[in-house]
Protein backbone atom coordinates (compact mmCIF):
# COMPACT_ATOMS: atom_id res chain seq x y z
CA UNK A 1 0.00 0.00 0.00
CA UNK A 2 1.22 3.31 -0.94
CA UNK A 3 1.12 6.55 1.48
CA UNK A 4 0.71 10.15 0.10
CA UNK A 5 1.09 12.60 3.31
CA UNK A 6 0.88 16.46 2.06
CA UNK A 7 2.83 18.42 4.46
CA UNK A 8 2.79 22.46 4.73
CA UNK A 9 6.12 24.82 5.35
CA UNK A 10 5.10 27.00 8.15
CA UNK A 11 5.78 29.65 11.24
CA UNK A 12 6.78 27.71 13.98
CA UNK A 13 4.56 26.64 16.32
CA UNK A 14 6.97 29.13 18.78
CA UNK A 15 6.85 32.27 17.33
CA UNK A 16 4.36 34.97 17.59
CA UNK A 17 3.57 36.69 14.61
CA UNK A 18 3.25 40.40 14.12
CA UNK A 19 0.36 42.12 12.07
CA UNK A 20 1.93 44.46 9.38
CA UNK A 21 1.47 47.98 10.01
CA UNK A 22 -0.35 48.22 6.65
CA UNK A 23 -2.71 45.54 7.66
CA UNK A 24 -1.58 43.79 4.83
CA UNK A 25 -0.40 40.29 6.62
CA UNK A 26 1.55 38.86 9.08
CA UNK A 27 5.18 39.68 8.82
CA UNK A 28 6.99 36.32 8.28
CA UNK A 29 10.10 37.72 7.26
CA UNK A 30 13.14 36.13 8.57
CA UNK A 31 10.76 34.33 11.21
CA UNK A 32 11.39 30.68 11.85
CA UNK A 33 10.01 28.22 9.16
CA UNK A 34 8.63 24.66 10.07
CA UNK A 35 6.56 21.78 9.07
CA UNK A 36 3.20 22.11 10.11
CA UNK A 37 2.90 19.76 13.71
CA UNK A 38 0.09 18.26 12.71
CA UNK A 39 1.83 17.17 9.36
CA UNK A 40 4.76 15.67 11.05
CA UNK A 41 2.02 13.87 13.02
CA UNK A 42 1.18 12.24 9.39
CA UNK A 43 4.63 11.55 8.17
CA UNK A 44 5.32 10.19 11.90
CA UNK A 45 1.76 7.73 11.34
CA UNK A 46 2.79 6.83 7.35
CA UNK A 47 6.35 5.85 8.56
CA UNK A 48 4.78 3.90 11.65
CA UNK A 49 2.38 1.94 9.74
CA UNK A 50 5.34 1.31 6.54
CA UNK A 51 7.65 0.09 9.70
CA UNK A 52 4.64 -2.36 10.64
CA UNK A 53 4.98 -3.68 7.22
CA UNK A 54 0.99 -2.66 6.27
CA UNK A 55 2.46 -0.19 3.76
CA UNK A 56 4.83 -0.46 1.23
CA UNK A 57 6.07 3.07 0.31
CA UNK A 58 5.51 7.08 1.78
CA UNK A 59 5.46 9.92 -0.75
CA UNK A 60 5.67 13.47 0.81
CA UNK A 61 4.16 16.26 -1.31
CA UNK A 62 4.52 19.71 -0.42
CA UNK A 63 2.65 22.86 -2.45
CA UNK A 64 4.60 25.99 -2.31
CA UNK A 65 8.01 28.03 -2.93
CA UNK A 66 11.27 26.11 -3.11
CA UNK A 67 12.22 26.59 0.33
CA UNK A 68 9.70 23.59 0.68
CA UNK A 69 11.93 21.22 -0.04
CA UNK A 70 13.92 21.53 3.66
CA UNK A 71 10.74 20.47 5.07
CA UNK A 72 10.55 17.52 2.45
CA UNK A 73 13.82 16.77 3.32
CA UNK A 74 12.75 16.89 7.15
CA UNK A 75 9.55 14.51 6.05
CA UNK A 76 11.95 12.41 4.57
CA UNK A 77 14.63 11.88 7.63
CA UNK A 78 11.52 11.07 9.35
CA UNK A 79 10.66 8.08 7.27
CA UNK A 80 8.93 9.16 3.98
CA UNK A 81 10.90 7.56 0.85
CA UNK A 82 10.58 10.27 -1.84
CA UNK A 83 8.73 13.71 -2.32
CA UNK A 84 7.18 15.67 -4.69
CA UNK A 85 6.92 19.40 -4.80
CA UNK A 86 4.39 21.21 -6.52
CA UNK A 87 6.03 24.63 -6.90
CA UNK A 88 3.95 27.92 -6.40
CA UNK A 89 4.97 31.05 -5.22
CA UNK A 90 1.92 32.60 -5.20
CA UNK A 91 -1.07 31.71 -2.35
CA UNK A 92 -2.32 28.76 -2.47
CA UNK A 93 -6.04 28.28 -0.89
CA UNK A 94 -7.23 24.87 0.95
CA UNK A 95 -9.83 24.17 -2.31
CA UNK A 96 -6.92 24.53 -4.73
CA UNK A 97 -4.81 22.86 -2.82
CA UNK A 98 -7.46 20.00 -2.84
CA UNK A 99 -7.39 19.99 -6.23
CA UNK A 100 -3.55 19.85 -6.87
CA UNK A 101 -3.49 16.45 -4.49
CA UNK A 102 -6.58 14.85 -6.34
CA UNK A 103 -4.82 15.37 -9.23
CA UNK A 104 -1.55 13.92 -7.85
CA UNK A 105 -3.46 11.34 -6.50
CA UNK A 106 -4.95 10.23 -10.22
CA UNK A 107 -0.84 10.11 -10.32
CA UNK A 108 0.43 8.06 -7.88
CA UNK A 109 -2.51 6.34 -7.39
CA UNK A 110 -2.31 5.58 -3.26
CA UNK A 111 -4.60 3.81 -1.28
CA UNK A 112 -4.28 6.42 2.02
CA UNK A 113 -3.86 9.67 2.09
CA UNK A 114 -2.85 11.48 5.55
CA UNK A 115 -2.61 14.95 6.75
CA UNK A 116 -2.83 17.78 9.38
CA UNK A 117 -6.20 18.37 10.48
CA UNK A 118 -5.36 21.98 10.01
CA UNK A 119 -2.34 24.29 9.38
CA UNK A 120 -1.42 26.23 12.47
CA UNK A 121 -0.68 29.54 9.80
CA UNK A 122 -4.47 29.78 8.48
CA UNK A 123 -6.16 27.68 11.18
CA UNK A 124 -8.73 26.93 8.42
CA UNK A 125 -9.00 22.77 9.18
CA UNK A 126 -10.33 22.16 5.32
CA UNK A 127 -7.83 20.35 2.94
CA UNK A 128 -8.43 16.99 3.90
CA UNK A 129 -12.05 17.31 3.65
CA UNK A 130 -11.98 18.55 0.42
CA UNK A 131 -9.56 15.96 -0.95
CA UNK A 132 -12.04 13.44 0.17
CA UNK A 133 -14.49 15.26 -1.42
CA UNK A 134 -12.93 15.54 -5.21
CA UNK A 135 -11.67 12.00 -5.24
CA UNK A 136 -14.85 10.95 -3.65
CA UNK A 137 -13.22 8.90 -0.69
CA UNK A 138 -14.45 8.44 2.51
CA UNK A 139 -12.52 10.66 5.28
CA UNK A 140 -11.65 9.96 9.03
CA UNK A 141 -11.11 13.30 10.49
CA UNK A 142 -9.22 14.70 13.78
CA UNK A 143 -7.79 10.79 13.83
CA UNK A 144 -6.26 9.84 17.16
CA UNK A 145 -5.98 6.17 16.44
CA UNK A 146 -5.43 3.91 13.17
CA UNK A 147 -5.86 0.37 12.65
CA UNK A 148 -6.15 -0.94 9.04
CA UNK A 149 -6.78 -4.69 8.08
CA UNK A 150 -7.02 -5.88 4.52
CA UNK A 151 -9.49 -2.93 2.62
CA UNK A 152 -10.28 -1.28 5.69
CA UNK A 153 -8.92 1.39 7.91
CA UNK A 154 -10.31 1.75 11.33
CA UNK A 155 -10.52 5.40 12.31
CA UNK A 156 -10.85 6.55 16.06
CA UNK A 157 -11.67 10.12 15.74
CA UNK A 158 -11.57 12.49 18.76
CA UNK A 159 -15.04 14.35 18.86
CA UNK A 160 -16.91 16.77 20.95
CA UNK A 161 -17.65 14.71 24.11
CA UNK A 162 -15.51 11.90 23.44
CA UNK A 163 -14.42 9.76 20.80
CA UNK A 164 -15.84 8.07 17.89
CA UNK A 165 -14.65 5.02 15.90
CA UNK A 166 -15.40 4.44 12.05
CA UNK A 167 -14.72 2.00 9.50
CA UNK A 168 -13.72 3.38 5.97
CA UNK A 169 -13.33 1.63 2.96
CA UNK A 170 -9.94 2.18 1.23
CA UNK A 171 -8.77 3.90 -0.40
CA UNK A 172 -9.28 6.48 2.26
CA UNK A 173 -7.80 10.43 3.52
CA UNK A 174 -7.16 10.73 7.17
CA UNK A 175 -6.22 13.59 8.98
CA UNK A 176 -4.71 13.47 12.09
CA UNK A 177 -5.11 14.98 16.27
CA UNK A 178 -2.58 15.60 18.38
CA UNK A 179 -2.54 11.89 20.10
CA UNK A 180 -2.36 10.03 17.14
CA UNK A 181 1.38 9.92 17.86
CA UNK A 182 4.55 11.56 19.24
CA UNK A 183 6.85 12.19 16.16
CA UNK A 184 10.47 11.06 16.77
CA UNK A 185 13.47 13.20 16.68
CA UNK A 186 15.52 13.26 13.53
CA UNK A 187 18.51 11.92 13.98
CA UNK A 188 22.34 12.99 12.04
CA UNK A 189 22.67 9.54 10.22
CA UNK A 190 19.12 9.49 8.84
CA UNK A 191 19.18 13.38 7.92
CA UNK A 192 21.81 12.55 5.82
CA UNK A 193 20.04 9.58 4.43
CA UNK A 194 17.28 11.85 3.64
CA UNK A 195 19.65 14.08 1.57
CA UNK A 196 20.25 11.10 -1.05
CA UNK A 197 16.17 10.35 -1.06
CA UNK A 198 14.48 11.56 -4.40
CA UNK A 199 12.55 14.74 -4.52
CA UNK A 200 10.85 15.46 -7.88
CA UNK A 201 9.38 18.73 -8.34
CA UNK A 202 6.16 18.97 -10.09
CA UNK A 203 3.85 23.18 -11.01
CA UNK A 204 0.02 23.36 -10.92
CA UNK A 205 0.43 23.65 -14.70
CA UNK A 206 1.38 20.32 -15.40
CA UNK A 207 -1.42 19.19 -12.86
CA UNK A 208 -3.65 21.02 -14.83
CA UNK A 209 -5.13 23.03 -11.93
CA UNK A 210 -5.94 26.71 -11.57
CA UNK A 211 -5.11 28.29 -8.32
CA UNK A 212 -6.68 31.17 -8.48
CA UNK A 213 -7.66 32.02 -4.93
CA UNK A 214 -11.62 32.64 -4.36
CA UNK A 215 -10.80 34.68 -0.92
CA UNK A 216 -9.47 38.00 -0.88
CA UNK A 217 -8.21 38.79 2.31
CA UNK A 218 -9.26 42.48 2.52
CA UNK A 219 -6.97 43.33 5.72
CA UNK A 220 -5.28 41.97 8.89
CA UNK A 221 -5.91 43.58 12.21
CA UNK A 222 -3.94 42.90 15.60
CA UNK A 223 -7.26 40.94 18.08
CA UNK A 224 -8.39 43.40 20.85
CA UNK A 225 -6.10 43.59 23.03
CA UNK A 226 -6.87 43.35 27.46
CA UNK A 227 -6.07 46.13 29.85
CA UNK A 228 -3.35 45.05 32.12
CA UNK A 229 -5.05 42.58 35.17
CA UNK A 230 -4.10 42.54 38.70
CA UNK A 231 -2.15 39.90 41.01
CA UNK A 232 -3.31 39.39 44.30
CA UNK A 233 -1.03 38.62 47.56
CA UNK A 234 -3.53 35.58 48.69
CA UNK A 235 -6.73 33.27 48.48
CA UNK A 236 -8.67 36.15 50.51
CA UNK A 237 -8.07 38.25 48.10
CA UNK A 238 -8.95 36.28 45.48
CA UNK A 239 -12.50 34.67 46.95
CA UNK A 240 -14.58 38.31 46.42
CA UNK A 241 -13.05 37.41 42.18
CA UNK A 242 -15.25 34.50 42.22
CA UNK A 243 -17.51 34.75 44.21
CA UNK A 244 -20.03 36.61 42.22
CA UNK A 245 -19.70 34.45 39.44
CA UNK A 246 -20.73 31.46 42.11
CA UNK A 247 -24.48 29.96 41.30
CA UNK A 248 -26.83 30.61 43.94
CA UNK A 249 -27.36 26.64 44.15
CA UNK A 250 -24.20 25.17 43.85
CA UNK A 251 -23.82 21.58 42.34
CA UNK A 252 -23.84 19.12 45.60
CA UNK B 1 -30.65 35.72 -0.49
CA UNK B 2 -31.19 32.49 1.67
CA UNK B 3 -29.15 30.42 3.90
CA UNK B 4 -28.88 26.89 5.27
CA UNK B 5 -27.89 26.20 8.29
CA UNK B 6 -27.26 22.62 9.30
CA UNK B 7 -28.52 21.09 12.61
CA UNK B 8 -26.31 19.83 14.87
CA UNK B 9 -28.46 17.07 17.19
CA UNK B 10 -28.68 13.83 19.09
CA UNK B 11 -31.79 12.44 16.83
CA UNK B 12 -34.05 13.52 20.02
CA UNK B 13 -32.52 17.15 21.20
CA UNK B 14 -31.16 20.49 19.05
CA UNK B 15 -27.63 21.01 19.98
CA UNK B 16 -27.40 24.30 21.21
CA UNK B 17 -24.56 25.19 19.16
CA UNK B 18 -27.07 25.13 16.11
CA UNK B 19 -29.10 28.32 18.00
CA UNK B 20 -25.58 30.32 17.76
CA UNK B 21 -25.15 29.31 13.95
CA UNK B 22 -28.98 30.20 13.27
CA UNK B 23 -27.73 34.00 14.41
CA UNK B 24 -24.81 34.07 12.14
CA UNK B 25 -26.77 33.29 9.35
CA UNK B 26 -29.66 35.48 9.86
CA UNK B 27 -26.66 38.32 9.40
CA UNK B 28 -25.38 36.67 6.21
CA UNK B 29 -28.93 36.27 4.96
CA UNK B 30 -32.44 37.31 4.66
CA UNK B 31 -34.37 33.81 5.14
CA UNK B 32 -32.86 31.17 7.08
CA UNK B 33 -33.73 27.51 6.54
CA UNK B 34 -32.48 24.48 8.68
CA UNK B 35 -31.05 21.35 7.57
CA UNK B 36 -32.15 17.98 10.05
CA UNK B 37 -30.62 14.96 8.63
CA UNK B 38 -31.17 12.18 10.76
CA UNK B 39 -33.36 9.00 11.77
CA UNK B 40 -36.42 9.25 13.72
CA UNK B 41 -35.70 12.46 14.26
CA UNK B 42 -38.89 14.14 14.06
CA UNK B 43 -38.58 16.18 17.82
CA UNK B 44 -35.25 18.03 16.50
CA UNK B 45 -37.47 19.19 13.34
CA UNK B 46 -40.43 20.17 15.43
CA UNK B 47 -37.54 21.42 17.94
CA UNK B 48 -35.56 23.28 14.67
CA UNK B 49 -39.22 24.98 13.70
CA UNK B 50 -39.66 26.59 17.17
CA UNK B 51 -36.50 28.48 16.51
CA UNK B 52 -36.78 31.96 16.25
CA UNK B 53 -35.68 33.50 12.65
CA UNK B 54 -35.96 30.02 11.11
CA UNK B 55 -38.33 30.03 8.03
CA UNK B 56 -38.41 26.14 7.22
CA UNK B 57 -37.06 22.74 8.08
CA UNK B 58 -36.45 20.29 5.34
CA UNK B 59 -36.44 17.06 7.27
CA UNK B 60 -34.52 14.08 5.46
CA UNK B 61 -35.09 10.95 7.66
CA UNK B 62 -33.68 7.83 6.70
CA UNK B 63 -30.80 4.93 8.04
CA UNK B 64 -28.21 6.57 6.39
CA UNK B 65 -28.26 9.34 8.81
CA UNK B 66 -28.36 6.78 11.52
CA UNK B 67 -24.60 7.47 12.97
CA UNK B 68 -24.65 11.28 10.81
CA UNK B 69 -22.02 10.14 9.06
CA UNK B 70 -20.07 13.06 7.10
CA UNK B 71 -20.39 11.30 3.47
CA UNK B 72 -23.79 10.77 4.27
CA UNK B 73 -24.49 13.78 5.49
CA UNK B 74 -22.85 15.78 3.08
CA UNK B 75 -24.55 14.36 -0.01
CA UNK B 76 -27.27 15.14 1.12
CA UNK B 77 -26.68 18.49 1.69
CA UNK B 78 -25.23 18.79 -1.94
CA UNK B 79 -28.34 17.17 -2.93
CA UNK B 80 -30.61 19.40 -1.50
CA UNK B 81 -28.50 22.76 -2.67
CA UNK B 82 -28.65 21.10 -6.33
CA UNK B 83 -32.29 20.40 -6.21
CA UNK B 84 -33.13 24.25 -5.26
CA UNK B 85 -30.84 25.55 -7.83
CA UNK B 86 -32.74 23.36 -10.68
CA UNK B 87 -35.78 24.00 -9.83
CA UNK B 88 -37.48 26.79 -11.44
CA UNK B 89 -38.48 29.37 -8.95
CA UNK B 90 -37.08 27.98 -5.95
CA UNK B 91 -34.77 29.96 -3.63
CA UNK B 92 -31.48 29.51 -4.16
CA UNK B 93 -28.97 29.22 -1.33
CA UNK B 94 -26.58 32.09 -1.05
CA UNK B 95 -25.01 30.57 2.37
CA UNK B 96 -24.44 27.27 4.06
CA UNK B 97 -23.97 27.68 7.53
CA UNK B 98 -22.56 24.97 10.05
CA UNK B 99 -21.30 25.60 13.71
CA UNK B 100 -17.56 24.87 14.26
CA UNK B 101 -18.15 21.83 16.16
CA UNK B 102 -15.68 18.43 15.06
CA UNK B 103 -18.92 17.66 13.09
CA UNK B 104 -19.55 21.00 11.75
CA UNK B 105 -15.46 21.14 10.69
CA UNK B 106 -15.77 17.18 9.06
CA UNK B 107 -18.59 18.35 7.04
CA UNK B 108 -18.34 22.14 5.77
CA UNK B 109 -14.88 21.63 3.59
CA UNK B 110 -16.38 18.19 1.78
CA UNK B 111 -19.49 20.17 0.98
CA UNK B 112 -17.71 23.21 -0.42
CA UNK B 113 -15.38 20.92 -2.17
CA UNK B 114 -17.83 18.70 -3.88
CA UNK B 115 -20.11 22.61 -5.10
CA UNK B 116 -16.30 23.67 -5.94
CA UNK B 117 -16.36 27.29 -3.96
CA UNK B 118 -14.42 28.08 -0.95
CA UNK B 119 -14.86 27.33 2.52
CA UNK B 120 -14.33 30.17 5.33
CA UNK B 121 -13.64 29.10 8.73
CA UNK B 122 -14.20 29.69 12.33
CA UNK B 123 -16.32 33.11 11.14
CA UNK B 124 -15.80 35.49 14.40
CA UNK B 125 -18.16 38.59 12.80
CA UNK B 126 -20.09 38.96 9.31
CA UNK B 127 -19.10 42.11 8.12
CA UNK B 128 -21.46 42.08 5.11
CA UNK B 129 -23.18 39.17 3.46
CA UNK B 130 -19.81 37.82 1.35
CA UNK B 131 -17.48 39.42 3.96
CA UNK B 132 -16.27 37.30 7.01
CA UNK B 133 -13.82 38.55 10.39
CA UNK B 134 -12.11 34.73 11.59
CA UNK B 135 -8.67 34.49 12.95
CA UNK B 136 -6.12 33.15 12.47
CA UNK B 137 -2.14 32.19 13.48
CA UNK B 138 -3.91 30.91 16.58
CA UNK B 139 -5.79 33.87 17.32
CA UNK B 140 -2.85 36.92 17.12
CA UNK B 141 -4.40 38.45 14.07
CA UNK B 142 -7.77 38.87 12.79
CA UNK B 143 -8.58 38.63 8.93
CA UNK B 144 -11.34 39.80 7.13
CA UNK B 145 -12.10 37.96 4.11
CA UNK B 146 -13.92 38.25 1.01
CA UNK B 147 -15.34 35.61 -1.34
CA UNK B 148 -15.99 35.72 -4.78
CA UNK B 149 -18.13 32.66 -4.99
CA UNK B 150 -21.93 32.99 -5.46
CA UNK B 151 -21.82 30.32 -2.53
CA UNK B 152 -20.30 31.15 1.20
CA UNK B 153 -19.78 27.77 3.11
CA UNK B 154 -19.13 29.17 6.44
CA UNK B 155 -18.16 27.23 9.80
CA UNK B 156 -18.90 29.69 12.53
CA UNK B 157 -17.57 30.06 16.00
CA UNK B 158 -20.53 29.43 18.71
CA UNK B 159 -18.84 31.95 21.29
CA UNK B 160 -19.25 34.61 18.98
CA UNK B 161 -22.94 34.88 18.15
CA UNK B 162 -25.58 35.36 20.68
CA UNK B 163 -28.19 31.90 20.44
CA UNK B 164 -31.25 32.74 18.68
CA UNK B 165 -34.30 32.03 20.80
CA UNK B 166 -35.26 28.37 20.81
CA UNK B 167 -38.89 29.18 20.62
CA UNK B 168 -41.19 31.72 19.00
CA UNK B 169 -40.50 30.41 15.21
CA UNK B 170 -42.97 29.33 13.28
CA UNK B 171 -41.46 27.67 10.44
CA UNK B 172 -42.99 24.81 8.88
CA UNK B 173 -41.35 21.20 8.32
CA UNK B 174 -41.04 19.99 4.44
CA UNK B 175 -39.74 16.23 4.31
CA UNK B 176 -37.08 15.82 1.99
CA UNK B 177 -36.11 12.23 0.38
CA UNK B 178 -32.71 10.92 2.41
CA UNK B 179 -29.83 10.10 -0.01
CA UNK B 180 -28.68 6.43 0.18
CA UNK B 181 -25.80 5.09 2.01
CA UNK B 182 -22.27 5.42 0.18
CA UNK B 183 -21.24 2.51 1.27
CA UNK B 184 -17.79 3.37 1.96
CA UNK B 185 -17.74 4.11 6.11
CA UNK B 186 -19.52 2.50 8.86
CA UNK B 187 -20.27 3.32 12.11
CA UNK B 188 -18.43 1.14 14.49
CA UNK B 189 -18.40 2.60 18.35
CA UNK B 190 -18.80 5.82 20.22
CA UNK B 191 -17.07 6.55 23.64
CA UNK B 192 -18.78 10.02 25.26
CA UNK B 193 -17.86 11.12 28.44
CA UNK B 194 -20.46 11.13 30.52
CA UNK B 195 -20.38 14.75 32.69
CA UNK B 196 -22.92 16.22 35.22
CA UNK B 197 -21.35 19.40 34.82
CA UNK B 198 -22.22 22.03 31.88
CA UNK B 199 -21.08 21.62 28.17
CA UNK B 200 -17.31 23.41 27.96
CA UNK B 201 -17.91 25.31 25.27
CA UNK B 202 -21.33 27.31 26.67
CA UNK B 203 -20.42 27.24 30.60
CA UNK B 204 -20.50 30.42 32.11
CA UNK B 205 -17.44 28.98 34.50
CA UNK B 206 -15.03 27.39 33.29
CA UNK B 207 -11.92 25.31 35.86
CA UNK B 208 -9.32 24.76 33.76
CA UNK B 209 -6.47 22.68 34.47
CA UNK B 210 -2.78 21.78 33.40
CA UNK B 211 0.31 19.90 33.52
CA UNK B 212 1.08 20.97 37.07
CA UNK B 213 -1.56 19.10 38.43
CA UNK B 214 0.82 15.78 37.89
CA UNK B 215 -1.99 13.08 37.43
CA UNK B 216 -5.80 12.13 36.42
CA UNK B 217 -6.14 11.33 40.07
CA UNK B 218 -4.94 14.80 41.15
CA UNK B 219 -6.92 16.75 38.50
CA UNK B 220 -10.20 15.24 39.80
CA UNK B 221 -9.43 15.48 43.19
CA UNK B 222 -8.09 19.22 43.15
CA UNK B 223 -10.32 21.06 40.33
CA UNK B 224 -13.80 18.88 41.07
CA UNK B 225 -14.46 20.61 44.25
CA UNK B 226 -13.88 24.27 43.05
CA UNK B 227 -15.53 23.28 39.70
CA UNK B 228 -18.79 22.26 41.87
CA UNK B 229 -18.68 25.15 44.09
CA UNK B 230 -18.77 27.21 40.84
CA UNK B 231 -20.67 25.22 38.76
CA UNK B 232 -18.37 25.29 36.21
CA UNK B 233 -16.95 22.66 33.07
CA UNK B 234 -13.66 21.24 33.70
CA UNK B 235 -11.29 22.19 30.86
CA UNK B 236 -7.49 21.34 30.30
CA UNK B 237 -4.03 22.46 28.37
CA UNK B 238 -2.97 20.24 25.63
CA UNK B 239 -0.16 19.18 27.89
CA UNK B 240 -2.68 18.00 30.61
CA UNK B 241 -4.34 16.24 27.78
CA UNK B 242 -1.86 14.62 26.29
CA UNK B 243 -0.19 13.75 29.65
CA UNK B 244 -3.27 11.50 30.21
CA UNK B 245 -4.83 13.36 32.72
CA UNK B 246 -7.67 14.73 31.33
CA UNK B 247 -9.91 13.81 28.36
CA UNK B 248 -9.31 14.96 24.83
CA UNK B 249 -12.52 16.67 24.95
CA UNK B 250 -11.76 19.20 27.78
CA UNK B 251 -8.94 20.66 25.56
CA UNK B 252 -8.86 24.38 25.42
CA UNK B 253 -6.81 25.76 22.54
CA UNK B 254 -6.79 26.79 19.42
CA UNK B 255 -6.83 23.32 17.91
CA UNK B 256 -9.23 22.45 20.59
CA UNK B 257 -12.15 24.06 22.03
CA UNK B 258 -12.84 27.84 22.06
CA UNK B 259 -14.29 29.03 25.20
CA UNK B 260 -15.80 32.71 26.36
CA UNK B 261 -17.26 31.94 29.53
CA UNK B 262 -17.81 34.93 32.33
CA UNK B 263 -15.00 33.49 34.60
CA UNK B 264 -12.08 31.26 33.50
CA UNK B 265 -9.79 29.73 36.26
CA UNK B 266 -6.60 28.75 35.15
CA UNK B 267 -4.52 26.50 37.67
CA UNK B 268 -1.38 25.24 36.59
CA UNK B 269 -1.22 26.49 33.28
CA UNK B 270 1.58 28.45 32.08
CA UNK B 271 0.03 30.04 29.18
CA UNK B 272 1.03 28.69 25.82
CA UNK B 273 -0.23 30.88 23.29
CA UNK B 274 -1.83 28.01 21.46
CA UNK B 275 -3.56 27.82 24.94
CA UNK B 276 -4.61 31.14 25.30
CA UNK B 277 -6.43 31.37 21.80
CA UNK B 278 -9.29 29.17 23.20
CA UNK B 279 -9.76 31.72 26.26
CA UNK B 280 -9.07 34.70 25.44
CA UNK B 281 -12.12 36.04 25.31
CA UNK B 282 -13.36 35.07 28.51
CA UNK B 283 -15.30 37.96 30.35
CA UNK B 284 -12.41 37.35 33.90
CA UNK B 285 -9.42 35.71 33.85
CA UNK B 286 -8.34 33.94 37.25
CA UNK B 287 -5.00 32.56 37.04
CA UNK B 288 -3.03 30.46 39.65
CA UNK B 289 0.46 29.24 39.09
CA UNK B 290 3.18 29.40 41.31
CA UNK B 291 5.91 30.27 38.80
CA UNK B 292 5.59 34.34 38.44
CA UNK B 293 7.02 34.33 34.63
CA UNK B 294 4.04 32.17 33.48
CA UNK B 295 2.98 33.86 30.47
CA UNK B 296 -0.56 33.28 31.77
CA UNK B 297 -0.01 36.64 33.95
CA UNK B 298 0.72 38.53 31.11
CA UNK B 299 -3.55 38.15 30.13
CA UNK B 300 -4.75 37.46 33.49
CA UNK B 301 -6.91 39.95 35.03
CA UNK B 302 -6.84 38.56 38.38
CA UNK B 303 -3.48 36.34 38.94
CA UNK B 304 -2.72 34.50 42.21
CA UNK B 305 1.26 33.73 42.05
CA UNK B 306 0.60 30.34 44.77
CA UNK B 307 1.15 26.44 44.92
CA UNK B 308 -2.15 25.31 43.17
CA UNK B 309 -2.52 22.67 45.11
CA UNK B 310 -2.90 24.78 48.49
CA UNK B 311 -4.59 27.70 47.23
CA UNK B 312 -7.40 25.58 45.34
CA UNK B 313 -9.04 23.42 47.95
CA UNK B 314 -8.55 26.62 50.10
CA UNK B 315 -10.66 28.62 47.25
CA UNK B 316 -12.80 25.78 47.29
CA UNK B 317 -13.84 25.15 50.84
CA UNK B 318 -14.20 28.85 50.97
CA UNK B 319 -16.85 29.59 48.64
Amino acid sequence: MKILVPIKRVVDHNVKVRVKADGSGVDIANVKMSMNPFDEIAVEAATRLKEQGVATEVVAVSIGPAACQETLRTAMAIGADRAILIEATDEVQPLAVAKLLAALVAQEQPQLVILGKQAIDDDSNQTGQMLAALTGWPQGTFASQLAVDGDVLSVTREVDGGLETVALQLPAVVTTDLRLNEPRYVTLPNIMKAKKKPLATLTPAALGVDTTPRLRTLKVAEPPQRAAGIKVADVAALLPHLKPHQPTTAIA
Amino acid sequence: MTALVIAEHDHTALHSATLNAITAATQTAATVHVLVAGQHAQAVAHAAAQVAGVAQVLHADGPAHAHQLVENLAAQVVALVTAHTQQSGATRYTHIVCPATAAGKALAPRVAALLDVAQVSEVTRVVAPDTFERPIYAGNAIATVHSSDALCVLTVRGTAFAPAAASGGTANVVAIAPVADSGRSRFVSRALSRSERPELTSAKVVVSGGRALGSAEQFQAVLAPLADKLGAALGASRAAVDAGYAANDLQVGQTGKIVAPQLYVACGISGAIQHLAGMKDAKVDVAINKDPEAPIFQLADVGLEADLFAAVPALAAQL
